[in-house]
């Protein structure tokens, strides 16, 4: 099978990888670099566990390949806890307003919601309810998951304020 | 001492692990020499296996093995699997094999195995390995499956039954009640068959230590001390030498708690290659292998007085099981059994027969039967008000059983084996609550104003009541560790109800200790010697009653070794944040941690009498019989006749689970799982084609609620503790997926009452929506109003 050496970083951290080229990002991520709270669930694109960041912007992991995500800059799950090991603001309103369950579809929650927090720091409830049409979610029936994404707006809305 | 966590909004203990990426799920767990696994799998529903040629795939580099039946430990070579739940009922009692040996019947029935250096290169393989079939006909619609004509669904078989019962009570078939009664009105109602669904597939790992023996299984499973017996039966094992862990599990919603045929031959290519093995499922296998539920045909009839009062009711419900029976015929016995609900229903009779199909196994799915039997009772009791044109709330009153009533036997034997007697409730309150909640009483002008606009709004009410918290037991150990904190095992399992969570609420309570000082373990068998694990919305009610009852022996463990040491009477002694503190004197203090060090005893001195080692004690509750929640949900929502797409503008429900724990997980529970019923109601169809190939393998042509699907629902909470344990609490997880289809279909039905169509489907998709405008005539009436 062929192979092609690629870099990328990841979480801040740089990666160098000799790849089979059919190595889906979800793969290299989860198995090759122990970064396994990004999530496979469907492998079809659909479900939206697997989201990441690559250079900003959301994308399904699963329907990556890792050489695609060569020279790119990639952010996970595992990058949004602050050093400090404490839970971010978008983490910490999901913890308060009990936006998981299984917890198997939130770290591609979080990567989407991470996203449209940034481009749209005061959106309404629906708006985050399309926003999150590209995860499902089977546990919590999404209320929690809206009123989380809602309130780590206003936190963070505050937070610029001050 | 007052309860600081017990009822309280307490935030997850699970939650900051899964919210950073550091959950440890089954396929998250790696060793070094792992080898990867993946099935060969029949694409036919039916066919006779004749030969199998494995060289090309053996011959791919990587590939480690490829093992058929035979390959397979004597007994699981030949022996089928064994049946969890037997009924004398059963006429076939089929289970499947590990491995086909010589017949598949199902699409997706594991053939083969390929074990191989990376994931990648099994699948690879898996094309490779040639299998000769002789395709037989196949059993696709359950409802001719029982014609003279229809094909076997097995070779073995004579007939396609598996199972006959009658569930009935009061005069012999109803007969008399009907023959008297003014008005009778009969349904036919047709629900598909869907699934669980967990975002998380099934998956397994395997690994034997050949230092010590032991063979550890990680499994995606509800159940993971069934597993391991399952596991020591199958592999003729002693159950010592194998541990079955549940780690963070994603879900589970009842299809994760069957054992199935995987968990065995993951395990068994371990021992017979000597490497661990992993398998995790994919989506498209867990769309074909992973069991499902819900398909049934009920012919049902309500017999009812000028008034709208019940004097019967009966029929027949026919239940497909799919190919085989792995949890015998719980979910058309609960059905069976469930139909009653909150009413007073003087006679009874339901005539029960189950068939075999050539699809998936049908078992228990988030409700196990009830949504179904919920969906009968209540298009019964729209059609009844319909016909005698009264309000749906008003017929319900009438008919509702009092909470004065309770307990309040039913006439029937429920799943458990014990007379079916609710023990507590107050259904008329829940009902009045629900609809002040959803302000019913305004709906009317909320309507006519819609409809000013050209829109179609409709409301529909669901009720049901639900057996939950069935036996056998559950057990808690808490043991207080010498660094003072409180370990805590138990054989309950986690697949995100916040079992971490309840059960240290009530332990911090009871022990006397800070939450924050609890160390779980959950879903390991090595953990405590008896286990049975997640279905039947058991956990609270009998890991919470074991819980309590283990903690309050260890306080008593506490305030006496304090009281002894102190040289004060035990009642003088405080037990709280870890702390035994003497109310006296100079209110002299042991904490936890020096109390469990004096409670280990000193080497070569006897413990004083009456003292047991070590502050510890496990506890297994077992009830007396299933405490039965209960609810109303109502659902209004808004049709576009010219779509057929059904959006639920407001839902309210109100639910009676007994004494709460912690309402912040409750309120989440009911909330998740009116979604499911949502997708039950509107959006989930398992569909096969007419050679029960399947067609929905992907989550784009079997659609799952998204967030725009489900509005934040309104939730209250009638409390009414159950007598059957010392918690008084009863099952939260189903009860949000019950009544749902009921109340949706019910709104939907509402919103298009002006065209007189009628729904007795499960799930309403616009299709359906659309034909039933079409086949009355609605579209000439639309264009009018256009």
């Amino acid at each position: 099978m062929a192979t092609r050496s690629i870099s990328l970083t990841v979480n801040g951290q740089r990666y160098e990888r000799e790849v089979e080229s059919r190595l889906s990002l979800a793969d290299l991520l989860r198995h090759e670099l122990a970064l396994t709270g990004t999530h496979v669930g469907c492998e079809h694109g659909v479900c939206g566990a697997c989201t990441v960041l690559i250079d900003g912007r959301t994308a399904r992991s699963c329907l990556t390949f890792a050489v695609q995500a060569d020279g790119c800059e990639v952010t996970t799950v595992e990058g949004l806890t602050p050093a400090t090991g404490e839970l971010n603001v978008l983490q910490q309103a999901f913890q308060d307003q009990h936006g998981l369950q299984c917890g198997f579809c939130t770290p591609g929650i979080l990567m989407t919601l991470t996203e449209l927090l940034r481009d749209n720091p005061d959106p309404t409830e629906s708006e985050v309810r399309d926003g999150l049409t590209g995860n499902l979610c089977r546990c919590t029936g999404y209320a929690g998951i809206v009123s989380a994404a809602l309130e780590a707006a206003r936190r963070l809305r505050a937070q610029q304020g001050s | 001492m007052g309860a600081k966590q017990f009822g309280a909004r307490v935030a997850r203990v699970e939650d900051p692990a899964l919210l950073s990426g550091r959950g440890r799920f089954v396929d998250d767990v790696k060793f070094p020499g792992m080898l990867h696994a993946c099935f060969v799998r029949s694409p036919h529903a039916h066919a006779r296996i004749g030969g199998i040629d494995a060289s090309a795939a053996c011959a791919l580099p990587g590939v480690r093995a490829v093992l058929t039946a035979d390959d397979l430990p004597p007994p699981m070579d030949r022996n089928r699997m064994p049946m969890l739940v037997p009924n004398p009922a059963i006429a076939a009692s089929l289970t499947q094999h590990c491995l086909a040996r010589d017949e598949v019947c199902y699409v997706g029935q594991a053939i083969a195995v390929v074990l191989a250096d990376s994931r990648y290169i099994a699948e690879d393989a898996i094309a490779l390995v040639e299998v000769e079939y002789d395709v037989l006909p196949a059993v696709s619609d359950y409802r001719t499956a029982d014609e003279p004509d229809a094909p076997r669904a097995h070779l073995a078989l004579d007939d396609n039954i598996a199972s006959k019962f009658r569930m009935a009570y009061g005069d012999a078939d109803a007969d008399a009640a009907f023959a008297a009664a003014p008005h009778v009105f009969t349904e036919e109602i047709w629900q598909h068959r869907g699934g669980g669904m967990a975002m998380e597939t099934r998956a397994v790992v395997a690994n034997s230590d050949p230092t010590s023996g032991l063979l550890t299984v990680w499994s995606a499973t509800q159940t993971p001390h069934i597993c391991r017996r399952m596991l020591a039966d199958l592999l003729d094992r002693d159950l010592e030498s194998i541990r079955v862990i549940a780690p963070d599990v994603g879900g589970g919603f009842g299809p994760k708690a069957i054992f199935y045929a995987e968990e065995a031959v993951i395990p068994a290519a371990a021992l017979k290659l000597r490497r661990p093995v992993k398998w995790t499922e994919d989506r498209r296998e867990h769309f074909m292998c992973a069991t499902q539920e819900r398909d049934q045909l009920w012919t049902v009839s309500i017999a009812v007085d000028d008034g709208g009062k019940i004097l019967g009711v009966r029929g027949t419900l026919l239940h497909d099981t799919g190919a085989f029976v792995p949890w015998g015929i719980i979910m058309p016995y609960i059905a069976a059994a469930t139909m009653p609900g909150p009413y007073v229903i003087p006679n009874y009779a339901l005539d029960v027969k189950v068939v075999l199909t050539n699809k998936v196994a049908t078992t228990p799915v988030r409700g196990a039967g009830r949504p179904q039997a919920v969906f009968a009772m209540e298009r019964l009791m729209d059609r009844v008000a319909r016909e005698l044109k009264l309000d749906a709330a008003e017929v319900r009153f009438r008919n509702f059983i009092q909470p004065q009533q309770m307990p309040y036997a039913v006439g029937l034997t429920f799943r458990d084996g014990k007379p079916l007697i609710y023990d507590s409730g107050d259904y008329p309150k829940a009902q009045q609550e629900a609809l002040r909640l959803i302000d019913y009483a305004a709906f009317q002008q909320r309507k006519a104003a819609a409809r000013a606009q050209g829109r179609f709004i409709g409301i529909g009410i669901g009720n049901y009541v639900e057996g939950t918290g069935l036996g056998p037991y559950e057990g808690v150990t808490v043991r207080v560790l010498p660094d003072g904190k409180v370990a805590v095992a138990t054989g309950a399992t986690n697949q995100g109800q916040g079992t971490r969570t309840t059960l240290g609420q009530i332990i911090a309570d009871r022990v006397g200790c800070r939450f924050q000082d609890i160390i779980m373990t959950v879903g390991d068998t090595a953990a405590i010697s008896q286990g049975v694990g997640a279905f039947a919305s058991r956990q609270a009610v009998n890991a919470g009653s074991s819980a309590m009852m283990a903690s309050e022996v260890v306080r008593t463990q506490i305030i006496k070794l304090a009281a002894q040491t102190l040289g004060v009477p035990e009642s003088d002694i405080d037990v709280d944040d870890g702390i035994a503190v003497a109310r006296s004197g100079n209110r002299p203090s042991l904490t936890f941690r020096e109390l469990a060090r004096l409670a280990q005893g000193m080497p070569g001195f006897s413990l004083a009498p009456g003292q047991t080692p070590g502050l510890e004690h496990t506890a297994y509750f077992t009830p007396p019989q299933a405490s039965y929640c209960s609810g109303t949900h109502l659902a209004e929502v808004e049709v576009d006749p010219m779509t057929g797409a059904v959006t639920i503008v407001n839902y309210a429900v109100v639910h009676d689970s007994g004494t709460i724990i912690n309402p912040l997980i409750v309120d989440g529970q009911i909330q998740g799982g009116v979604a499911h019923g949502i997708g039950n109601a509107l959006l989930e169809w398992m569909r096969y084609d007419e050679n029960a190939q399947p067609l929905t393998t992907t989550f784009a042509d079997y659609l799952i609620p998204l967030a725009t699907d489900v509005p934040t629902c309104k939730i209250a909470h009638v409390e009414s503790p159950t007598p059957l344990n010392p918690l008084g609490v009863k099952g939260a997880g189903e009860g949000g997926t019950i009544p749902a289809a009921a109340a949706i279909v019910a709104a939907a039905e509402d919103a298009l009452a002006e065209f007189g169509v009628h729904f007795a489907e499960t799930p309403l998709m616009p299709e359906r929506i659309v034909g039933a405008l079409r086949a009355v005539g609605a579209y000439d009436k639309l264009g009018e109003i256009a």
